[in-house]
């Protein structure tokens, strides 16, 4: 890899340790995937819960925070994906003082390095939105599809360490979606079916993320008829990079940078995987991807609204939907968004009227980042209610059975205790 | 005897393994008991195998940004993958190898889950770009 002095001085150790650790990562990450420098970001995004750090990865955290505060210090504006803990939540929901420990320890560490505590998938909607051409090291695939798509900025999926490296060299290493050529689409699916919720948009985003398979693929979507709006491309973007690892997404007229359509196969991939022409999705296929998780009359445990993080504007739909009635005593609904939201909800009326009914409003969790297995054992959840797709692909290696509703269907489910 | 597969350049340590084999994908968050070290989701093509000291050789790796994270600590408590060998893998997992230290190799000249099979012994070298199968 091309390296610029300065660069050369950071692996040299000249600006510290951290900032030498950080540039010998990315090298070795770039190298890997063949990048001829780093390019500077303007923005990073970590992802550091601490059921995925663990103890080592505290551990790795606050021997680098121990560094002088000038060698520790952050170069660019960088903001935390969801906490593994709320400290106001955690005890109802059935998780440890060790998890709180292990989670104040990381915060302490995180802080050191001056990243901004947001904790937050929903940044792109609640902090910064970025603009087109930005550079940028985003660490939740959900943020990176959004971040890619819908406003044309440029970032790879950054992992917690990467992320890190970023913020602390303030350039991440130039390869996939940095550059032109990795953004052409390669595959391209025409709608004959409009979806009527946010779960149905999720559903369609697990659809053509599962059929894409592959960081690597660019799926190109066309018939949607009118703009979703930022909630149904929230769900649908986090959808397609949880079943696919999507990172971008084009729909014509829509995304920033939908013209540019060519679907050359990429190098690399297997002869096998290539396809071409055009897939389509019907009624049928999307009524039976989400049949497919059905349970119908089941008793549900928990219902969950969250991955991602729910908008102001999803807050006050869970409210309403609620309208004062009383969540099953034997269910629990628990409703998880950002700290700058659930402010915005207190202010406004909207947790009160959420929590009155039963429900459990987390601020800086998003449940599935949260110890998802051990609160199952330890509430004996098993039937799980969303309305979130993204949410659905993941919790079912935790134990779960997931079901998937639509927002207004999860809240009946809630208070009837079984799946309506 | 041994087949020579050619691959590009890796992550990690050169290793000695043997080989479990699918034609599924990986996160390290979706898939894994990390405790038992087994696969846990019902629907992975390993369910309830167990992945530790083994060279997995899978498609794709696919979904969360945890993964990164998890390698590093599932080495550090020693139940982990030996080394992890895949057609073409996201930055996560290239991510999460080289700051775990995990052998990681992808992109062969064909489908490596095809030309290896479980059970095989593999010498993996990153550096060098290669996948020895040693049995065969």
């Amino acid at each position: 890899m091309r390296l610029t002095d300065e660069e050369q001085a950071m692996l040299a150790g000249a600006a510290g340790e951290p900032r030498r650790w950080a540039i010998q990562h990315q090298i070795a990450v770039g190298e890997f995937f063949d990048a001829a420098d780093l390019v500077p970001v303007s923005q990073a995004h970590i992802m550091a819960d601490t059921e995925s750090l663990g103890e080592a990865g505290v551990r790795f955290l606050e021997d680098l925070a121990a560094a002088p505060e000038t060698e520790r210090r952050v170069r660019i504006p960088t903001l935390t994906d969801p906490r593994g803990l709320d400290f106001q939540t955690y005890k109802r929901l059935g998780q440890t003082e060790a998890m709180a420990a292990l989670e104040s320890r990381a915060i302490v560490a995180l802080k050191a390095f001056g990243v901004l505590m947001t904790d937050t998938c929903i940044n792109y909607q609640t902090i910064m939105p970025p603009t087109r051409g930005e550079h940028l090291a985003m660490g939740d695939t959900g943020v990176v599809i959004y971040s890619n798509s819908v406003f044309g900025a440029r970032s790879n999926f950054e992992g917690g360490p990467s992320a890190l490296a970023a913020a602390l060299t303030g350039r991440t290493p130039r390869y996939g979606y940095h550059l032109d050529e990795h953004r052409r689409a390669t595959r391209r699916f025409r709608l004959d079916v409009q979806p009527r919720d946010l779960s149905e948009w999720g559903a369609l985003g697990g659809m053509i993320g599962r059929e894409c398979g592959s960081y690597w693929e660019v799926p190109l979507i066309e018939g949607i008829e009118a703009a979703p709006g930022s909630d149904a491309l929230k769900h649908f973007g986090a959808a397609m990079a949880s079943y696919g690892s999507t990172a971008l997404f084009r729909i014509p007229g829509m995304t920033a940078e939908s013209s540019n359509l060519d679907r050359r196969p990429l190098a690399g991939m297997p002869a096998g995987r290539r396809r071409s022409g055009i897939e389509t999705i019907s009624r049928a296929d999307l009524d039976a991807f989400i049949a497919a998780y059905g349970a119908a009359g089941d008793k549900v445990d928990v219902v969950v609204f969250a991955a991602p993080h729910l908008s102001l504007v999803e807050m006050a739909a869970v409210a309403d939907a609620l309208a004062a009635r009383r969540v099953h005593p034997e269910t629990t609904l628990l409703v998880a968004t950002s700290p700058e939201i659930k402010h915005a909800a207190d202010r406004i009326g909207l947790t009160r009227r959420i929590e009155e009914t039963g429900a459990v409003v987390a601020a800086g969790i998003c449940f599935y980042q949260s110890y998802a297995g051990e609160m199952a054992a330890a509430n004996g959840w098993k039937r799980l209610a969303t309305n979130s797709a993204k949410l659905v692909n993941i919790i079912g290696g935790y134990g779960y059975q997931p079901t998937l509703l639509s927002l207004e269907r999860c809240v009946d489910s809630a208070v009837a205790g079984r799946v309506v | 005897m041994s087949i020579m597969l050619r691959c590009h350049k890796g992550i990690g340590p050169a290793v000695t393994g043997t080989a479990l084999v699918a034609k599924d994908n990986f996160s390290a968050r979706y898939d894994l008991d990390r405790k038992a070290g087994t696969f846990s989701r019902p629907t992975h093509a390993l369910a309830g195998q167990s992945y530790a000291g083994k060279i997995l050789v899978l498609d794709q790796a696919k979904g969360g940004v945890a993964t990164a994270w998890m390698l590093h600590e599932m080495k550090s408590s020693g139940v982990v993958p030996l080394a992890l060998v895949f057609n073409r893998v996201n930055p996560i997992l290239a991510q999460g190898a080289a700051f775990g230290g995990v052998t990681l190799v992808d992109r062969f000249e064909g489908d490596a889950t095809d030309l290896i099979r479980t059970g095989d012994r593999l010498r993996i070298d990153p550096a060098a770009g290669t996948v020895e199968i040693l049995n065969r």
